[in-house]
């Protein structure tokens, strides 16, 4: 079994500290959600956990090795990366972009056989975009595109998933789709880790919440044990109303 | 998808076709009988020397460096995720040839017939490598081409200046002919000694297509589906510069093509940087063998130069390009 295990990782930016310090375990059938105001180093975590950015301090280890340890390829058969911006180039059809998610095993785009054919069946139609696989993506509504995205990190059929704001600027019908997807992942016995800034839905399809400022992780446990209107203050410094998963803001604190 | 599979056949048979007519037309047109003869052995020793020294070479000098500037282009394009990143637009060909200029300038050439080649090759690899330390520092495409514009100015005010202090009028005019492009008198020997150099760069850059597929998603995304970044730039900037620099050794800067073949292709390959490799590098060959056919034929008192013709029809299609691209996608 597969987890994602960050142990005490700093992360430096000249002279700021992004990430102090900080430690969490991803495994599988865990839904993660990643909280925290804006700037408290939410992606840098991320990123610096997947081996992407170098952290100044601490380590990093899927499935039980170090990430840089890794190549390329190997760290991303084992977990699937949805970055924060999501920009394509080209206006490649949908089935192409989510070939893309088979790109550490090999598949060559517009020629895929075999097991990264079902593979890449099997995302579009866990995402709903079996009609629109043909389509061109500079023509799909915000919603869909949103689903394409899922659907290119769901064919990799990695253990593990980080999804960096995977529902900003998506109506509400869409963030329900799109966590409702990440939670049927989830269901298969996979684990992800999902940054939000709708705390009321991280509450809802969160397992654990970890929440995040300053660089430090300031709590990390079950949303019954770690929602609290004394953290709402904290960490976002906002005045809230906690009624067991259920939480009223009523301002900045 | 019966247009893509249809794709490739098409552009080696239209290739072969301009390939041989090349050899057909010219000021003296050799009838198809004498054609054929000529090219497979057979004819007068007249025909032969027109086929084999003359027109066959010039043609085969246009289509390969068509094709390298072609894939280039094709690869630059996937790289920095832009239509309008090509060797001509980014300063690499002017930079190529300002060196393969220098090294005929101060005698190098004539200590081996490699300097040329070399040089242009490390006046490409120095402006690639470049443009691709910028990119790594900004995502604004703009800059990238302000930054090729400010190259080739670097590389045509360098240029002017070993013009004002030409010796003779005669390396003037060879100068000239390195800035304006032309494979006019090419013969079987300088192909080569370019050949090399474009079939390295090439390999190089069809080797590592996937990478490219894999940067339409960003960098970023890129880097998450297990793309190794920092490898993916070298190879693609190493293999354009390779075929670059071949390419101006062969026959000087010849801009545009690189943007107006991929341009054309895309659509046909599903908008794939990988699968549009190597339909662009055939599609670029053809459209400068046909050029360099209409350069020939035109009833001027001086012949064309192809560079100036290739430039004539690509840059109104860059500047149509540059504005059919929405604003924002910067």
């Amino acid at each position: 079994m597969t987890d994602l295990v960050v142990e005490n990782i700093s992360v430096l930016a000249r002279e700021s500290v992004l990430v102090d310090d900080a430690s969490f375990r991803l495994g599988c059938g865990e839904f993660v959600a990643l909280l925290g105001p804006n700037g408290a180093g939410k992606t840098s975590l991320i990123r610096a956990g997947l081996g992407l950015q170098s952290a100044s301090a601490g380590l990093s280890l899927l499935g039980g090795k170090p990430v840089d340890a890794l190549s390329p390829t190997q760290r991303a058969r084992q977990i699937a990366y949805l970055p924060q911006t999501r920009p394509l180039a080209w206006p490649n059809s949908v089935r192409d972009v989510v070939s893309l998610g088979r790109f550490s095993h090999g598949a060559p785009l517009g020629r895929l056989k075999g097991l990264d054919a079902e593979a890449v069946d099997r995302a579009l139609q866990a995402c709903g975009l079996l009609e629109l696989a043909g389509r061109r993506t500079d023509t799909l509504s915000g919603g869909e595109l949103a689903r394409v995205h899922c659907a290119r990190a769901f064919a990799a059929e990695a253990p593990l998933l980080i999804a960096d704001e995977p529902i900003a600027a998506l109506d509400p019908r869409q963030q329900f789709r799109i966590l409702d997807l990440i939670r049927a992942y989830v269901d298969q016995g996979r684990g992800a880790l999902v940054v939000l800034h709708d705390i009321q839905l991280a509450a809802r399809y969160a397992s654990r919440m970890v929440w995040m400022k300053d660089g430090r992780i300031e709590a990390d446990g079950p949303p019954s044990e770690t929602l609290t209107a004394e953290r709402m203050r904290d960490i976002y410094g906002v005045a809230a109303r906690v009624e067991g998963l259920n939480i009223h803001i009523d301002g900045a604190a | 998808m019966t247009r893509e599979t249809l794709l490739m056949p098409t552009l080696i048979a239209a290739s072969v076709l301009a390939i041989l007519s090349a050899c057909f037309l010219g000021s003296t047109a050799l009838p198809a009988d004498r054609l054929l003869a000529a090219l497979f052995g057979g004819a007068e020793a007249g025909d032969r020397l027109v086929v084999w020294q003359i027109r066959l070479p010039r043609a085969i000098a246009a289509y390969i460096v068509g094709a390298a500037l072609g894939i280039s282009g094709a690869a630059l394009q996937g790289l920095l995720r832009n239509p309008l990143a090509e060797p001509g637009v980014l300063g690499v060909s002017a930079s190529a040839s300002l060196m393969a200029t220098f090294a005929l300038y101060y005698g190098i050439a004539s200590i081996t017939p490699w300097a040329v080649p070399i040089a242009a090759i490390i006046g490409a690899l120095t402006a690639t490598g470049l443009i691709t330390v910028a990119a790594l520092r900004t995502q604004s495409v703009v800059t990238l081409i302000l930054i090729g514009v400010g190259l080739s100015s670097f590389a045509g005010a360098a240029m002017s200046l070993l013009m004002n202090l030409a010796p003779n009028p005669f390396s003037l005019s060879d100068m000239i002919n390195w800035m304006l492009g032309s494979v006019a008198n090419r013969s079987f020997d300088e192909i080569t000694l370019a050949a090399p150099f474009i079939l390295a760069g090439g390999a190089t850059l069809f080797a590592t297509r996937r990478g490219l597929s894999a940067l339409t998603l960003g960098e970023e995304a890129a880097a998450g589906i297990g793309l190794n970044l920092r490898r993916q730039q070298i190879f693609t900037v190493v293999g354009a510069g390779l075929a670059t620099g071949g390419a101006v050794a062969l026959a000087g800067a010849i801009g545009f093509v690189g943007i107006v073949a991929p341009h054309i292709i895309r659509p046909f390959v599903g908008h794939d940087p990988a699968r549009s490799l190597v339909p662009s590098a055939l599609f670029s060959g053809l459209i400068l063998v046909v050029a360099d056919i209409f350069v020939r034929l035109m009833p001027t008192s001086a012949e064309l130069k192809l560079g100036v013709v290739a430039a004539l029809i690509g840059a109104p299609a860059f500047v149509w390009i540059a504005m059919q691209r929405r604003t924002g996608n910067d």
